[in-house]
């Protein structure tokens, strides 16, 4: 049943932010600390070893692969509620400070990711890419 | 009839969202076939109409949440807000292989404080030539530049006032759009394209939206290895700058 993915999704996501609140506490931050990357762990695990045993079904797999196609439309409507607006209005120090901060970023990604390059892996084994091409 | 649309639209938002982000994107997609031939991304295209009409909503009703303050499209506000946000970001970790995220982990993790860092660096150094000389006031603008978050978590740790607490958050915000627009535009310079690369860009530039929208409008298949690491950097900043790295700018200032 597709719900069956979407409560895997669901409850993993639920572990991971528990996870990371924890984490956040221990450390003594008002914040999580990495809740989200748990959880993404967590169902690669949860959902390896259900396909190994054969209990992955196509109609579970829907559940997970709908939440992974509307990743762009939400991101989207995450950009249309951005505060625009406030962030070109904060004056030079703001724009320079976030500009540098964003150039020195990826300026560093070649630096450290170094010269051995592995392709991305071919889109029939990437469920996350036939499945946004799905719905273009 | 304007009536009725307005309460439709009013009560369903989030379905008006639906609506009108699948609207978006089918003119984002048309225009990228027929506009560019298929050189910007559809996706980019989408995200950019996305922020200026955040810029415009921001505008016309002075909220905060862009487009989502214009009561007809409150809905946006659900739809792209933090919980589906994540949601969504958790799926894409699906058909991921588990080896790829170890093999570059290592990596990752050196990205992570690199990235923090380096982004603290640079707005502390925007934050002194401009003139700012307490420590709690360039600390708290560098914090925003590492993300919109850490900034004002530090500031307020810090006993920063509110006028240096507003810039720190614009210094992030800027820095996440600024993220959105640039990273599928140099994606090619910097090598982003497989997921060990993907990994460290998440790490360096950490501002999850930023990160999210950035590879979502370069290749989606990237978005699960960026955003795995991303979701530790605001944590990792929030550790970092009202401690260590206040203490290092005190010694220094």
């Amino acid at each position: 049943m597709v719900i069956y993915g979407v409560g895997l999704l669901a409850g993993c996501m639920l572990v991971g932010l528990v996870t990371g609140d924890i984490l956040g506490t221990l450390l003594g931050i008002d914040a999580n600390l990495g809740g989200v990357g748990i959880a993404m762990l967590l169902l690669i695990l949860v959902t390896g070893i259900l396909k190994q045993r054969g209990h992955m079904p196509e109609s579970t797999e829907q559940g997970i692969n709908f939440w992974n196609a509307m990743y762009i439309p939400i991101v989207v409507a995450m950009a249309a509620s951005q505060n625009v607006a406030a962030a070109f209005s904060g004056g030079l120090v703001a724009l320079l400070a976030g500009a540098l901060a964003m150039a020195l970023g990826l300026l560093l990604v070649p630096v450290l990711t170094g010269h051995r390059r592995e392709p991305l892996p071919p889109s029939d084994a990437d469920a996350p890419s036939t499945a946004i091409g799905r719905t273009h | 009839m304007n009536d009725s649309i307005m309460t439709v639209f009013d009560k369903y938002h989030l379905i008006a969202a639906f609506a009108v982000i699948g609207l978006t994107m089918f003119i984002a997609h048309w225009a990228s076939k027929r506009l560019t031939r298929g050189r910007l991304h559809g996706s980019a295209i989408a995200i950019l109409v996305g922020l200026a009409l955040a810029w415009l909503g921001g505008v016309s009703t002075g909220g905060k949440h862009g487009l989502a303050d214009v009561s007809l499209f409150s809905g946006l506000g659900l739809m792209g807000g933090g919980m589906l946000r994540d949601l969504a970001i958790i799926a894409t970790a699906y058909g991921v292989r588990f080896q790829e995220i170890r093999q570059a982990g290592i990596r990752g993790v050196i990205a992570l404080f690199a990235g923090v860092l380096v982004s603290f660096i640079a707005g502390a150094v925007v934050a002194v030539s401009f003139g700012y000389t307490s420590a709690v006031d360039i600390t708290t603008i560098a914090a925003g530049a590492v993300t919109y978050i850490v900034g004002p978590v530090t500031g307020a740790t810090l006993g920063a006032s509110s006028e240096v607490i507003a810039l720190s958050i614009a210094a992030g915000l800027v820095k996440s759009i600024l993220t959105m627009v640039f990273t599928p535009l140099t994606a090619k310079w910097i090598g982003l394209d497989n997921p060990r690369s993907a990994m460290i860009f998440g790490g360096l530039i950490g501002t999850t939206s930023g990160v999210a929208a950035g590879l979502a409008a370069t290749d989606a298949r990237l978005v699960p290895y960026g955003a795995m690491t991303a979701t530790f950097y605001t944590g990792l900043g929030i550790l970092l700058a009202p401690t260590v790295l206040f203490l290092a700018v005190r010694a220094l200032a």
